[in-house]
């Protein structure tokens, strides 16, 4: 065909429609399951052609709850979260989320809505620099200056959201434009000459990552969230268990490698394990899969892995040699790189006194907690609901102590069902979360834990779990503080406890009740165990007020400016 | 040290913002930055200045840099051989004493007067950065009443003296 004929044969397939209607189709195409949003002005065009599209929107009450939403989806789905906020306020209340997304690789496809383009740069009423405010959160962001353009810059921020690392996608739409009618190819190609992300990693580089296992002694993996993103689980399990290589997990990472196989030793970093720390401070080669070597995870650069060949695996080339000087860099996808290694079939390296001294780290340096107070110990609501829910749970949490709990003491088999905000700690993430991750997956029991301080801060989006019916089952460790601040005060402020502790609080069993959801209050372990046996059969969801030993310590831990090597807390 | 980046980046509204925003986000100081339309249409050509504590730095930069959709390209030309080139106009406070003074010491500088008046005399000069260092200098004694540096733009020579030092195989 002539470039002329062809030219014309583009010219026939483009449509005329209202920008509104170009993005409905355009979400369609995506195959869209769900928008997480709230109306407002800006977006009045989006919502009236959105009343009729046939597409599946849920209002939550404060746009946060939105954005958190839309990740709690895109980490259980792998699929981009879609979010519609108005301009203005509605695009800086989604903000939090859209930096949690970044840290923490998500995809989102977020839609903000702005005021005309006319009036752009007038201060015009819900005007913000939604642009310029999200450009260093978000891995990239439009605003659309013509209607025709709407087709492509939706094609290409699902791509870009959804492929290389993960991360958020913002569009600034004003509102002229959704309301006026352009012509377009709906299926237009991707213009993106700059963005071109390795997945296929060099074999060079993986012939010498192999030498270093056959030869090493010590070898230990570090599994971060990159082998869950690639959805690497199974190759991670075949390669460790080929090369008999244990495997320590990143917080994000957890439930990529099942906790029950005997090279599992735990989780890394601040409140990780004894056997995991100690293997990662002696190790002689370290393979970190997907991970980004996070300050909470290294502690004290200077005392991590000292005697350690450092390979590290990451689709972002940029994470190498970031914060670790690294011998052996691979670039590319976590699943495609496990693959190429579990191909080479490397001769195995001999490891049986190494696993022999894990082994006895993990048989002598369990994680603990006393039991013998009286009170109901938070660790303890961690593992009822763990054995009440065969741990096949999904487990949304918040960010605190809790959440450090959690991690500790519900052990994960499977991947995709642990949803917690790692990099930015974002309280008021838990709530939300597990609404995106139970529409994602609505026959799965998805526990929401959070503490009684983040649970206050996006407590409106109740609203939605009774709406919804969503079979939540919402669970508050309820210590009458922010714990982990209280902990760092008790520990490095000599207990000056400020404002860490709650004088007032809502009675948290009457405020589900307000909203139509049942909710129950235990303040002792057999109160507990009645309660969570009884939430997880319920059909519909349930709140439980658990109220816990107010002055309970996450340990084990490293602290601020420690090497891994030096826990405190080991044995209680 | 001093480091020197060039980029290639799409002409679009907010690309020297997501550009600086990367700079302060990550903490890096820029000295000089030029930007200017390339030899294709719809993309421009950036050379940016850094001080820098070590290679390590620059490297990270780069790869920073080229995560940004909207860049194509990142070159690090700080171990290359390079042309260089940064543009000064200097006014100069000159009398008719010490006119002809003046002209004496723009002449081994290649530097050009493109405006005279009563008591000054505007001086523009090129070349690299160190260069146009030591002509302003040298007009400090006569006093400098306005300064004006674009700041360096450079790309590499044709033929390179050695190879460049490689990046790490990534």
């Amino acid at each position: 065909m002539t470039e002329k004929a062809l030219l014309t044969n583009r010219e026939k397939v483009k449509v005329e429609k209202s920008g509104a209607d170009f993005l409905m189709d355009a979400l369609k195409k995506q195959n869209v399951d769900v928008i997480f949003g709230y109306p407002g002005g800006a977006v009045l065009p989006i919502y009236d052609k959105l009343y009729s599209s046939g597409l599946f929107h849920i209002l939550t009450r404060h746009e946060q709850g939105s954005i958190h939403a839309a990740e709690g989806y895109a980490r259980v789905t792998g699929k981009p979260g879609v979010v519609i906020a108005t301009s203005g306020p509605g695009a800086t209340n989604v903000v939090t989320g859209i930096t949690d997304a970044m840290i923490d690789s998500l995809p989102l496809v977020i839609f903000t809505g702005q005021v005309a383009t006319s009036v752009i740069g007038t201060d015009a009423f819900q005007e913000a620099d939604v642009l310029g405010i999200t450009t260093p959160i978000t891995k990239h962001n439009y605003q659309v200056r013509k209607t025709e353009d709407i087709p492509r810059i939706v094609k290409e921020a699902f791509h870009i959201a959804s492929s290389g690392r993960p991360g958020p996608v913002l569009i600034d739409i004003p509102k002229d434009i959704a309301i006026l009618s352009g012509f377009a190819d709906e299926d237009p190609e991707m213009d993106l000459p700059g963005y071109q992300p390795t997945v296929q990693p060099n074999h060079l580089q993986i012939r010498k990552l192999v030498e270093a296992v056959s030869s090493s002694e010590k070898p230990v993996i570090l599994a971060g969230a990159g082998v869950l993103h690639s959805k690497g689980a199974d190759e991670l399990k075949t390669y460790a268990q080929q090369q008999g290589i244990p495997v320590v997990h990143t917080l994000l990472g957890l439930g990529g490698y099942p906790a029950d196989h005997s090279l599992f030793i735990g989780m890394g970093g601040m409140h990780g394990s004894y056997a995991a720390n100690m293997a990662l401070s002696t190790c002689d080669l370290l393979i970190n899969i997907g991970a980004r070597f996070d300050d909470r995870l290294t502690g004290n650069l200077k005392y991590f892995a000292p005697y350690a060949t450092v390979a590290h695996i990451d689709i972002d080339p940029a994470e190498i040699g970031k914060n670790i000087p690294t011998k052996i860099p691979v670039v590319g996808n976590a699943k495609e790189a496990l693959t190429d290694l579990i191909a080479q079939d490397g001769k195995k390296p001999e490891v049986t006194k190494w696993i022999e001294t894990i082994n006895a780290w993990k048989k002598d340096f369990p994680l603990c907690y006393r039991n013998d107070t009286g009170a109901l110990k938070p660790q303890k609501v961690i593992e009822l609901l763990h054995q009440y829910t065969n741990g096949e749970a999904i487990v949304v949490t918040d960010v605190g102590q809790h959440q450090m709990w959690a991690a500790q003491y519900y052990p994960f088999n499977k991947p995709h069902a642990w949803v917690t905000s790692g990099g930015l700690g974002t309280m008021g993430f838990g709530l939300p979360a597990a609404i995106g991750a139970q529409i994602a997956e609505p026959e799965n029991i998805v526990i929401s834990i959070s503490g009684d301080g983040g649970f206050q801060m996006t407590n409106q989006e109740l609203a939605v779990i009774a709406e919804m019916n969503l079979p939540i089952k919402i669970v508050i460790i309820n210590n009458h503080a922010l714990g982990m601040v209280r902990q760092w005060q008790e520990i490095f402020h000599e207990k000056r406890y400020s404002h860490s502790t709650f004088q007032t609080q809502p009675d948290f069993v009457k405020l589900a009740d307000a909203y139509g959801i049942p909710g129950f209050k235990a303040t002792t372990e057999a109160e507990a165990i009645v309660l969570i046996e009884k939430a997880v059969t319920m059909n519909g969801p349930v709140l439980l007020d658990l109220h816990v030993e107010p002055e309970e310590n996450v340990y084990p831990m490293v602290s601020p400016g420690k090497g891994l090597h030096e826990m405190e807390g080991v044995k209680q | 040290m001093k480091g020197i980046i060039t980029l290639t980046v799409n002409n679009r509204p907010g690309v020297l913002n997501r550009i600086t925003n990367l700079f302060t986000k990550r903490n890096y100081n820029i000295e000089s930055m030029t930007v200017g339309p390339s030899e294709q249409e719809g993309i421009s050509r950036m050379t940016v200045v850094v001080h820098v504590e070590n290679e390590h730095v620059i490297e990270q930069m780069t790869k920073q840099l080229n995560k940004q959709i909207d860049i194509l390209k990142v070159n690090d030309i700080s171990n290359q051989s390079i042309v260089s080139r940064e543009l000064a106009l200097i006014k100069v406070m000159a009398t008719s004493q010490n006119r002809a003074e003046i002209n004496s010491l723009i002449e081994p500088f290649r530097a050009a007067v493109i405006d005279i008046s009563k008591d000054s005399l505007t001086i523009q000069i090129t070349g690299e950065s160190e260069k146009i260092g030591a002509f302003i200098e040298l007009m400090k004694p006569y006093g400098i009443k306005e300064l004006a540096r674009t700041g360096t733009t450079a790309f590499p020579r044709g033929t390179q003296r050695t190879s460049n030092k490689s990046l790490t195989i990534v």
